[in-house]
């Protein structure tokens, strides 16, 4: 890894755990969770725990290209969410 | 100077690790669709920026600031409450029985 203080290399694998432990959990509703309206909310929490991890990720490697990658996720994940809710509001997405 | 703002950024990102895992946590455990939205909406988000902003100090510090934490950021917290608003909506046309009674009226 890069010169990081011993503060900040002591304390980023836990918040990588942590946010890896929340994808998982997400997961595991997505797979689960009853009806439509809980999968989609459970993808939504996916991707925006993802970006965060990717963030993470950018400050352990000092890597600032993970950070536009993190930026399309943010953009393409809202989107998504938003079509497939209008998709369940109206079972179709072609005006 | 310099540990001050390590010591921050270190209490940002663990902070923000444990909002998110809250949030995740909630999203996973809560009994009903309408309890399960508290979870993502606020927690998650909280926590995601709390990240971000730890980010944007760190390289800031550096002496390579980048604007894509606060873009990241903004775009974030203006897209939540959107996401959450239309995912209610979606849930109430899926199962309008579910819709509960408004407060305060006890007849009817």
């Amino acid at each position: 890894m890069t010169d990081l203080p011993p503060i900040l290399a002591a304390v980023l694998p836990w918040v990588l755990a942590a946010f890896a432990l929340a994808l998982v959990l997400n997961a595991w509703r997505l797979l689960r969770g009853p009806g439509l309206p809980d999968r989609v909310l459970a993808l939504d929490t996916l991707y925006v725990n993802s970006l965060a991890l990717l963030v993470v990720l950018g400050l352990w490697l000092a890597d600032k290209s993970y950070f536009e990658v993190a930026l399309l996720i943010g953009l393409l994940g809202f989107v998504g969410t938003v079509v497939l809710g209008k998709f369940i509001v109206r079972g179709d997405i072609v005006e | 100077m310099s540990v001050v703002l390590e010591i921050a950024v270190a209490a940002l990102l663990v902070v923000g690790a444990g909002f998110a895992l809250v949030g995740s946590w909630g999203l996973a455990k809560l009994g009903d669709f309408y309890k399960r939205l508290h979870g993502p909406s606020k927690a998650t988000t909280l926590g995601v920026g709390c990240v971000l902003v730890a980010s944007g100090l760190w390289f800031a510090w550096q002496g390579k600031p980048s604007w894509h934490e606060l873009l990241i950021t903004l775009f974030l917290f203006l897209t939540a409450p959107v996401s959450a608003h239309l995912l209610v909506k979606a849930a109430l046309k899926l199962d309008p029985g579910s819709k509960p009674r408004l407060p305060g009226r006890d007849a009817s």
